[in-house]
């Protein structure tokens, strides 16, 4: 049952073959379970449970709200939830609960889905891999699954992956059945790259699409709110009930069109395919360029028109991002100062030496770091030099974008990380500052030009860890980039994690000869 | 940036030995015998099969570039490194009011000086820095009327010192103290 997706769930709950209750539980249960992966900052046990007998209610009187009535779901702390600690995996945020919802988070609550808790991340959203939080790293849950084990015989304890991030916990907790949804923020890939180390859908939309209204921001002109499933599907319901304009963000655009429900057969016949050639970067795995390959075969098989194209600006975007994300985290963080809310210093010889030694005790290095980088680049005498010179780098490298699509293009296929998931051994030995340029290599351009991806699981690697890529669509055009990563979820047979591990014995041998069919594809 | 392409050039290679191994010990066949072992063992191949793909000598898709296409940036190119003296040290922490903490993290900012400059490779003439990719289209604006608010009570409570409906701070307009002095107000502050 956990291994379902939300739309096999969601006719489960109506037809009665399971209530919100028993199923919170299972996830509650599966939770604790799963502890080790440190998926979780605080679990709304109380709440959840009180939720869930509402959607029951609601569901035996035949009403319920919608497809995410009584369906557990997850939320990154960064989204503002009321009365529910909300740390931003942070000291200086350590005790703070705030008294509103964010817009997206009612969304979901309006529609009767249940708050399982909120997940880990690093500290901020800064970083990729869910490494550098308040709360300690989040663990991969594929690092405990059989195929990573026998591939390597590696001893999970020691030898376990990371999640990648910052939604490292969003992610996780998808992955390890805890929820069957879970919200991550994007800023440069946040969403997309935990996504793909953990081998779930993470969709990125477009920014303005959905509220950031209650999001704690990191840059504002690129943060948008993430959605990670099981499935593409669930990804566009998902979508459907988030998207539209919000009253108390200024930066949302109405949704295009009111359909939710993605084309049950789309047809990839008649669209084409760009393969920028400047995604292929230093550093990328052979397995990944295998996977790339071999979707491209599979687009141009099905008719589609598959053709290499040109970004030429790609290589400095990842240096335009780090410049661009520095000078507005710089900008962003001077709210947190100890005196309305989050951490303060017990020094209190002047306010000047309050602000500073809260600050240095609530952020860590990584935090810090950012905010100094920013200062540094938007000091007046470089301020025209590193700031505005990188806003008209963003300029060349959305105008990339848009010569590309103007061509005829429909949607782009790259990869979504360079590798598969990192041991964390390995990836702590660099620091953040490197590790985020090399990982966000091929997420944040979509970000500078505001436009929607999405990540699909492709493969296992030959270490049994998941290989994502990713899919971007022209801004505006979430839903035939869906119907298109749909058509890809169907073709490549990703296995689901539950083949692999203890969760095994909950599913029926329907859904295992279905996936039989789907992987024979 | 140059240590940073060297790096990822170190990246590649390790990847690419890694697998260079798999294959010196005749990898195709080492995979179709696990494959074997698996099927008996599990009743489900989705991941076999792409193991299997992975190494085959399935032909490469000719749109997909199969080298990395990156041109590394000559450090010539580049203007010369810098370097933070203490006075701008001390600058940086009074305007950002964190502290470098220690000599890493200035070293920190130094590299990520570095690396941005690479922008500088790129021609931009006449280009309009971009803030918003929402510039094109007029956004909604809410009708300039109070909608919510009456919260004082629920705010004043997030805070840890409060006094009536004020916040309390410390005394005012003293500038933070020199920088020997405030290493020792700060924990852990070595630089």
């Amino acid at each position: 049952m956990l291994s379902l997706t939300i739309r096999e769930v969601s006719l489960a709950l109506r037809e009665g073959r399971i209530s919100p209750t028993e199923l919170c539980k299972k996830c509650l249960n599966r939770i604790k379970k799963t502890q080790h992966l440190n998926a979780y900052i605080t679990v709304t046990e109380e709440l959840a449970l009180k939720q869930a007998q509402e959607a029951e209610t609601r569901l035996l009187q035949g009403a319920p709200r919608g497809p995410l009535d009584g369906i557990p779901f997850a939320v990154k702390d960064n989204f503002c939830t009321e009365n529910i600690k909300t740390t931003c995996a942070s000291r200086m945020l350590k005790d703070y609960s705030p008294p509103f919802n964010a817009t997206v988070v009612q969304k979901l609550l309006d529609q009767g889905a249940v708050l399982m808790g909120k997940v880990n991340m690093d500290e901020f959203a800064m970083g990729a891999g869910s490494t550098d939080g308040a709360f300690g790293p989040v663990r991969n849950p594929w690092s405990y699954a059989a195929s990573y084990r026998e591939q390597t015989g590696a001893m999970p304890d020691s030898d376990w992956v990371i999640t990648g991030g910052s939604s490292g916990g969003s992610a996780a907790a998808v992955a390890s059945l805890t929820s069957y949804l879970a919200l991550g923020s994007d800023t440069g890939g946040s969403t997309r790259n935990p996504g793909a180390l953990c081998g779930v859908v993470a969709l990125k939309p477009t920014y303005g699409l959905l509220s950031r209204h209650g999001l704690i921001p990191l840059v504002n002109s690129m943060d948008v709110p993430g959605i990670v499933t099981r499935s593409v599907s669930d990804a566009a319901i998902v979508l459907g009930i988030l998207e539209g304009l919000d009253i108390k963000d200024s930066t949302t655009i109405p949704a295009p069109s009111s359909l939710t429900e993605l084309p049950e057969q789309f047809d990839v016949k008649n669209i084409c395919v760009g393969i920028p050639k400047e995604y292929h970067a230093p550093g990328l795995s052979e397995e990944t360029v295998a996977q790339w390959s071999r979707v491209a075969d599979m687009f141009e098989k099905a008719g589609a028109r598959v053709k290499q194209v040109s970004l030429p600006h790609t290589q400095y975007s990842i240096v335009c991002y780090h410049v661009l994300c520095t000078t507005e985290v710089a900008s962003n963080m001077a709210r947190f100062d100890g005196l309305e809310y989050g951490h303060r210093s017990e020094v209190d010889s002047s306010t000047e030496a309050m602000y500073a030694s809260s600050r240095h005790e609530g952020f860590n290095d990584v935090v810090r770091g950012r905010i100094l980088s920013g200062n540094y680049f938007l000091l007046k005498q470089n301020y025209e030099h590193y700031f505005l010179k990188a806003q008209q780098v963003r300029r060349l490298i959305a105008e990339d974008f848009k010569h590309v699509f103007s061509s005829g293009v429909d949607v782009l296929l790259t990869p979504t990380t360079l590798t598969d998931a990192a041991r964390y051994s390995d990836f702590t030995q660099e620091d953040n500052r490197t590790r985020s340029t090399q990982e966000d290599v091929f997420t944040q351009p979509v970000n500078m030009a505001g436009l929607p991806a999405v990540s699909v699981p492709t493969a296992l690697s030959r270490r049994g860890l998941p290989i994502g890529l990713q899919l971007i669509g022209p801004a505006l055009q979430d839903r035939k980039l869906l119907s298109v990563a749909q058509w890809m979820e169907q073709s490549v047979g990703f296995p689901s994690i539950s083949d692999y591990g203890d969760s095994s014995k909950s599913r029926n041998d329907t859904e295992k000869s279905k996936r039989e069919r789907t992987s024979a594809l | 940036m140059f240590c940073i392409v060297v790096k990822r050039s170190c990246r590649g290679v390790r990847v690419s030995l890694k697998s260079c191994n798999l294959l010196a010990n005749d990898g195709y066949s080492i995979t179709n015998v696990e494959l074997l072992h698996r099927r008996r063992k599990h009743f489900l191949q989705s991941h076999n099969t792409n193991v299997t793909r992975l190494l085959s000598s399935r032909p490469h898709n000719s749109e997909v570039p199969e080298a990395a296409t990156w041109e590394p940036v000559p450090e010539d190119q580049l203007p010369p490194p810098v370097h933070i003296p203490a006075d701008l040290v001390d600058q940086l922490e009074r305007l950002a009011l964190v502290d470098f903490r220690t000599k890493q993290g200035l070293a920190c900012l130094e590299k990520a000086i570095r690396f941005a400059d690479q922008l500088h490779v790129v021609d931009t003439s006449g280009v309009e820095p971009m803030d918003s990719v929402l510039e094109d289209r007029s956004l909604n604006l809410r009708v300039d009327a109070v909608t919510e608010g009456d919260c004082a009570e629920e705010l004043l409570q997030l805070s840890k010192h409060t006094v009536e409906e004020y916040f309390v701070a410390p005394p005012g307009n003293i500038p933070l103290p020199t920088r020997e002095e405030r290493a020792a107000i700060l924990k852990h502050s070595e630089l």
